[in-house]
């Protein structure tokens, strides 16, 4: 099998369904002939041209919306929004309209649209383009969420989002844009199911994005001294996968949730609340949550490896739970 | 004896009026059954808009697309919305057009390309330019006409979305209903610009009428759409118009002076339509049979939506997602 990037999984899944499916359009900030901020559209214009691969005015707002009507009347836009700080200019298209159009007229239609944003730091990119707003969206009733974490996931989940009759933000990391991994083009990932990438018997990791190399590199560490650590990639926060998380935990007992998003009020408060309801008699500690600190992603390098969670911290909770 | 010329433009005036009729009655008996607290939450009228719902939709071919606003209950019913189902969703019945989960502001029905009144001023506009790329993109020759007031002017959407469709050369009729009102407040205080100023901006075409004369709305719509089912790209139509009711039903309209009221009045587009009708030799006696007729339909609708049963919490809460085939 290939060895891919990210990036390019994520380029394969648009060009395949893309070719798959006629009314599969991409719009977006400089997607067509610039290939991308990130280069992850490259060569798709080439091949489907303009009416397929939309340059769209800076307008994240209108071109939201567009692709809102797009998929009422035929069509499975896939948009970008070039950070997922930019979403903010979009919200109205997206926690308004795509979110509540099935609800509100009667599920007498679907919005079969991908929002492709990505989120994260790590690059000094600063407040504004570095965020990692997917509770945000994961709040709002009528939205499906994804974050992949690997080539083969970011390949997957964007067929399985495209495919998808309701509107999905599809949230990549800059950060893992470069990475390689093995792609197997037939794999199918649902939304909605997570994967034990490690399996231990001492305690559960629930991750999802950049922080599951954190927390895989965490887990190695405290193999060395006896300590299992179970690994899952939650892949879709919206819905999320109650089902393997609760299995995991009814085994080990004890639980960290980990992400590169600020802890308060995030998807790990979410989960830790769910399992505080729903799994308490499985629990020896209580969940404990690691994120970032409660401020704006910070700009200079050293200031913002203060900010990130890192395998260290995760270890912190670890003990922590394990104590 | 009538020419056939005048003969063809009675019997489309005898449409309209019809049409206007029907919305009319339809937002009196709303007025009147919401002050008797019988419908939920509020609403808006478009009583003195009816020309406008009426003109711009009898242009419109079946596949052409739809988009309107909270003030959106005579488009909707100008396209042909069940009345039954729109009486049972303004009422909150299982049996309303959107199963009573959206109400007055957020009705839809995608089989008549009615893609959404909206609750956001403005919002409707840029999913209308997207249904408009979606039939350019599919050559499927249709088109797609965004319903907005003055107010939405001042929305940032609206100035991004000119600007898309003119990119795009997109099959899409901007069509400003003018009332002078942004809410509660004049639009000339609240907006410093104009709009053909602002569709010249874009390279945009724009026409303004008298958006209380049926005919001249319903021909200036008819023009323009043909001009977009050519390719020649997205227009803009303002029509001028008058609002007799507040923001929403319940407001009391301090903000008004009564002389600006009687004005709008005395331009009431039923009235000019029925005293065209006259002049077009339609007999008094047809007029008021039809408006017998229309006031039996409402009637029988409103009677059906009172015995309809509430929406049911279970099937809703179950219909957020599409289901997934096992």
């Amino acid at each position: 099998m290939a060895l891919i990037r990210y990036a390019h999984a994520i380029n394969q899944a648009l060009s395949d369904a893309m070719s798959a499916d006629e009314t599969v359009i991409v719009l977006g900030e400089d997607v067509a002939q610039a290939g991308g901020s990130f280069k992850v559209t490259r060569g798709l214009v080439e091949i489907f041209g303009v009416n397929r691969v939309i340059d769209t005015p800076i307008s994240e707002s209108t071109i939201v919306s567009a692709s809102v009507g797009a998929a009422m009347s035929g069509l499975r836009p896939v948009v970008e929004i070039m950070f997922m700080d930019f979403m903010t200019l979009a919200m109205d298209a997206v926690v308004n309209q795509a979110a509540k159009a099935r609800f509100m007229f009667g599920g007498r239609t679907s919005v079969p649209m991908v929002v492709r944003t990505p989120h994260g730091g790590g690059l000094s990119a600063g407040p504004q383009h570095s965020q990692c707003l997917e509770a945000w969206f994961a709040h709002v009733p009528g939205l499906k969420v994804v974050c992949p974490s690997s080539p083969q996931d970011a390949y997957s989940l964007l067929r399985s989002s495209i495919e998808d009759s309701d509107p999905v933000i599809f949230i990549e990391h800059k950060g893992l844009y470069a990475n390689r991994g093995e792609v197997d083009t037939a794999l199918k990932v649902p939304i909605g199911i997570a994967k034990v990438l490690r399996e231990g018997r001492d305690v559960t990791v629930v991750t999802y994005g950049a922080t599951v190399a954190v927390c895989l590199a965490a887990a190695e560490k405290l193999s060395r001294d006896g300590v299992e650590v179970e690994v899952i990639d939650l892949r879709s926060l919206q819905p999320w996968d109650e089902r393997t998380v609760f299995q995991s935990i009814a085994k080990t007992h004890r639980v960290v949730v980990v992400h590169e998003a600020v802890q308060a009020f995030g998807i790990g408060a979410e989960i830790a609340a769910r399992i505080g309801e729903d799994a308490f008699d499985e629990l020896d500690a209580p969940v404990i949550r690691v994120g970032a600190p409660f401020m704006p992603v910070p700009f200079s390098s050293e200031l913002e490896k203060r900010y990130a969670v890192n395998a260290e911290s995760v270890i912190r909770g670890l003990r922590k739970v394990l104590a | 004896m009538k020419s056939q010329k005048a003969l063809a433009q009675s019997d489309q005036l005898i449409t309209l009026y019809k049409t206007m009729l029907l919305i009319r009655q339809v937002e009196l008996t709303l007025a009147r059954i919401f002050a008797d607290g019988e419908v939920p939450g509020f609403i808006h009228l478009c009583i003195g808009q009816e020309a406008v719902a009426a003109g711009v939709t009898s242009a419109m071919q079946q596949g052409d697309t739809l988009a309107t606003t909270h003030r959106g209950h005579g488009h909707v019913l100008a396209r042909g919305l069940d009345l039954d189902g729109f009486f049972k969703e303004i009422m909150g019945r299982a049996g309303g057009i959107c199963q009573g989960r959206g109400g007055s502001m957020h009705i839809a029905d995608m089989r008549l390309g009615i893609i959404g009144a909206n609750g956001i001023v403005g919002a409707g506009i840029p999913i209308s330019v997207g249904s408009a790329l979606a039939m350019k993109l599919r050559k499927t020759g249709s088109i797609a006409v965004a319903m907005f007031g003055d107010g939405a002017m001042a929305e940032g959407v609206f100035h991004e979305s000119l600007n898309l469709a003119a990119l795009l050369k997109l099959p899409i009729l901007f069509v400003c209903e003018n009332n002078g009102w942004s809410e509660f407040s004049r639009t000339e205080k609240q907006f410093s610009g104009k709009l053909n100023k602002m569709a010249e901006a874009f390279g945009i075409g724009h026409r303004m009428v008298d958006g209380n004369n049926v005919l001249s709305v319903a021909n200036a719509a008819s023009n323009a759409m043909e001009r977009l089912r050519n390719g020649e790209g997205p227009s803009v139509l303002e029509c001028l118009t008058h609002r007799t009711r507040g923001h929403f039903e319940g407001d009391a309209q301090k903000y008004r002076t009564e002389t600006e009221v009687k004005e709008g009045l005395e331009r009431d587009p039923l009235t000019l339509a029925a005293v065209a009708l006259q002049q077009a030799l339609v007999p008094s006696e047809e007029i008021l049979k039809m408006q017998a007729q229309i006031e039996a339909l409402v009637n029988t609708a409103l009677m059906n939506a009172r015995q309809d049963a509430p929406a049911d919490f279970e099937v809703a809460v179950n219909d957020v997602y599409t289901p997934v085939e096992a």
